[in-house]
């Protein structure tokens, strides 16, 4: 299995570095969301003690900075580099998680929205590092103020030269309050709404970091901010063009651009970037599977599967048919993912049910059944030889189990083991396999974001519908594994086959069910 | 727990992102002007002369004209462009025409531009042309300028007075 593109190759070892280093509960990659929310918690705590301490006049602005930096460098001077360091990082987290997305195909189909509303998310995040420097009001502040007047003199909204109010003699107050707004204000609250926006159509949102994560991540930016603190350059000077300017190069990158540029077409290849990122969905798209259909005869209105829907396609409402019920859930066709998880969440799709009949359940998916997965199980099943005898349950979207399939290994591969009702794992002990071996993403990674860790839980005896008690869990294991984890995954499954034999009937003389 | 390993990991994972973070939170330095360079800016808001004076219509003209519209003189809006150039020992170094805004061109406007120049003390020739009836620079202004490195010097217009302003 060879065919694993070089970019997602190379992001599958760089997370498996990672898990080496810090464990699936915190790898950073798991949480890159989160880790920057948390950065953006620094960045506000820090900001409201730098705010106390700011003068928002023209005038006063560097002197202030500079008090902040110098007379009160245990307190201020680690505030403001834990505030600039910070700001710095999210951008690191946020580039990461644009190239996690990209990486592992998670940015085109269902997943456009989450995609497209983070492109300018990015820019919010960016514009708002922008007005910081700029309030600095050293040289790089104003060359940051000359430089975007440059760029707003290029757009048709704005008449006359807004460039021209940096010249000696023409300097007023009028900017510089506008940016101290936008900065400590308007900003803001703009990019909570727009992060808002983002995460919208997905329900379980994690927005804090894990606790070591978090921890660590502070005692690393506290001792950066320790170890150089943030300085400003020499005050602005308006007679004054420095020749070296030290640019924070995750917010200011534009700017040099202007050295060969004109504003305009530095405004061209800024719009042209976006309008490329926000179109990548759909370069080329990527279909998403047909959406959930619910059965109502199946279904009792209990809501588990609307609780567990990762993408918040599912609601519960009033019911619609005679039923005795008192609710029924619809799914919304445009939010769903075709994920099949709430298959798993519906206690109707216990393949013991119905079985001289076609297997029906409350809420099924159209182009994998539950009754097929029954069908196949058992044929699957029907065709193993020999000892040992186990069924490995895998994925579509992580390592292809149809690789492992032998005389006695037989293969069932499924939209997301979160679709799997844990009764299925009971039916195949119960026609015939020796073992059930459950593989899927990586633990903390899941293609449709819970369909492992719901299944776990379900395992677990922790969420509905559980495994029960019954199930022999010795011949029962789970080993997660991405693309590139085959040579892992066939050790774990041989020492699984090796622990079968052990503690087969025939050697403990014991009757197996 | 953290493993003495894991920790040892982590916190090598840690320094590698906050040395990244640490880097191009200033590095690498961008050049904006050579140890011998100064720089010139320009910014000019000024408005050209009318393109044709206002002219008496004929009394034929003025019939043509609804009875409420009928004023004596009719003047154009459309304004010239406007040509401006410097020059440093008789260099060329910047040379623009800006045409006016507007949908009748009847607008004044703005140039702002900044150049990179070498220091000393040169001979700087600024000449404005604002009237394409005329030929050649209506204004013009002349004079020694001396530049540090890294110094700004700024040329400015003044319609008030017709005099370009140099600091
Ligand atoms: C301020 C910066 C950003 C923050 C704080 C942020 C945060 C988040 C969070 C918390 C999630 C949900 C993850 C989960 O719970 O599974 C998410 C998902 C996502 N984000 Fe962002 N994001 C940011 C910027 C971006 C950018 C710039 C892009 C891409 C252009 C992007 C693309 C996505 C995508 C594709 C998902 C996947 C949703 C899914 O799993 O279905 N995000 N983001
Ligand atoms: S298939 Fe997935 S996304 Fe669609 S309704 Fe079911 S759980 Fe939700
Ligand atoms: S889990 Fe099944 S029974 Fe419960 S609401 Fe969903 S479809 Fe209906």
């Amino acid at each position: 299995m060879n065919s694993v593109n070089p970019i997602k190759r190379g992001y599958l070892y760089l997370e498996a570095w990672f898990n080496y280093s810090f464990g699936p509960e915190w790898n950073p990659l798991y949480h890159l969301g989160t880790l920057t929310f948390f950065f953006f918690w620094i960045v506000l705590v820090s900001g409201i003690y730098l705010f106390i301490f700011f003068d928002t006049s023209l005038g006063g602005a560097y002197a202030s900075v500079e008090y902040l930096t110098h007379e009160q460098w245990y307190l201020g001077g680690v505030m403001r580099s834990l505030h600039r360091y910070a700001s710095d990082a999210a951008i690191m987290t946020i580039l990461l998680h644009m190239f996690r997305e990209f990486a592992l195909d998670r940015y085109r189909g269902f997943r456009w929205y989450s995609w497209v509303t983070g492109v300018p998310t990015l820019w919010f995040v960016i514009t708002l590092g922008i007005t910081g420097y700029w309030l600095v009001w050293d040289e790089l502040g104003l060359y940051i103020a000359v430089l975007s007047s440059l760029l707003m003199d290029a757009l048709p909204i704005v008449s006359g030269s807004m460039a021209s109010n940096f010249l000696e003699g023409q300097l007023t107050d009028r900017f510089f309050t506008l940016m101290g707004f936008l900065h400590l204000l308007g900003q803001p609250v703009l990019l909570v709404f727009v992060l808002w926006i983002h995460v919208k159509r997905l329900s379980h949102v994690e927005i804090s970091a894990p606790r070591g994560l978090a921890i660590g991540s502070f005692l690393a930016l506290l001792a950066l901010s320790l170890a150089s603190p943030a300085v400003s350059h020499a005050p602005a000077d308006l007679r004054k063009v420095p020749a070296e300017l030290n640019l924070d190069w995750f917010y200011l990158n534009i700017y040099p651009l202007l050295d060969t540029l004109t504003a305009g077409q530095t405004w061209m290849i800024t719009i042209g970037i976006t309008f490329f990122l926000m179109l990548m969905p759909w370069l080329p798209r990527k279909k998403t599977g047909e959406a959930a259909k619910v059965h109502l005869d199946e279904c009792n209105g209990c809501g588990q599967c609307a609780v567990d829907c990762p993408f918040d396609a599912i609601r519960v409402q009033a019911r619609t048919d005679n039923a005795r019920w008192e609710f029924e859930v619809a799914v919304d066709d445009g939010l769903c993912a075709a994920c099949g998880i709430c298959v798993g969440s519906c206690h109707s799709s216990n393949p013991f049910r119905r079985s001289n009949k076609s297997l029906e359940t409350g809420i099924d998916m159209p182009q994998f059944p539950i009754d097929e997965v029954r069908t196949r199980t058992g044929e699957a099943l029907a065709e193993l030889q020999g000892d040992n005898t186990v069924l490995v349950i895998g994925c579509e979207h992580a390592l292809n189990v149809e690789q492992f399939k032998t005389q006695n290994v037989a293969v069932l591969n499924l939209i997301c083991t979160g679709m799997m009702p844990p009764t299925l794992v009971e039916y195949a002990l119960k026609q015939g396999a020796d073992g059930v071996f459950v593989t899927g993403c990586r633990k903390g990674d899941c293609y449709y974001r819970y369909g492992n860790v719901w299944m776990d839980k379900r395992f677990e005896g922790l969420r509905k519908p559980v495994l029960r008690e019954r199930a022999d869990r010795s011949r029962i294991r789970v080993y997660r594994a991405a693309e590139t984890d085959q040579k892992k995954l066939l050790k774990e499954l041989a020492d699984f086959q090796r622990h079968l034999a052990d503690t087969s009937p025939e050697k403990t003389g014991a009757n197996r069910a | 727990m953290l493993s003495p390993k894991r920790l040892v990991l982590q916190i090598f994972n840690y320094a590698l992102f906050m040395a990244l973070v640490w880097y191009f939170s200033f590095a690498p330095p961008y050049i904006r002007l050579g140890a011998d360079e100064a720089m010139i800016t320009l910014s000019i808001s000024h408005a050209g002369e009318l393109v044709a004076d206002c002219r008496q219509l004929s009394p034929e003209e003025l019939a043509k004209l609804p009875p409420n519209m009928r004023l004596a003189t009719s003047c154009d809006r459309e304004r010239s462009p406007v040509d401006l150039e410097i020059s440093l020992d008789g260099d060329s170094v910047f040379r623009t025409t800006a045409e006016p805004p507007g949908l009748y061109k009847d607008q004044g406007v703005d140039i702002y531009h900044s150049i990179k120049v070498p220091t000393g003390t040169k001979q700087m020739l600024v000449k404005m042309n604002d009237n394409i009836r005329v030929k050649g620079p209506t204004f013009t202004h002349e004079q020694e300028i001396t530049l540090e490195p890294a110094q700004l010097l700024t040329i400015q217009f003044s319609t008030s007075t017709g005099q370009f302003v140099v600091k």
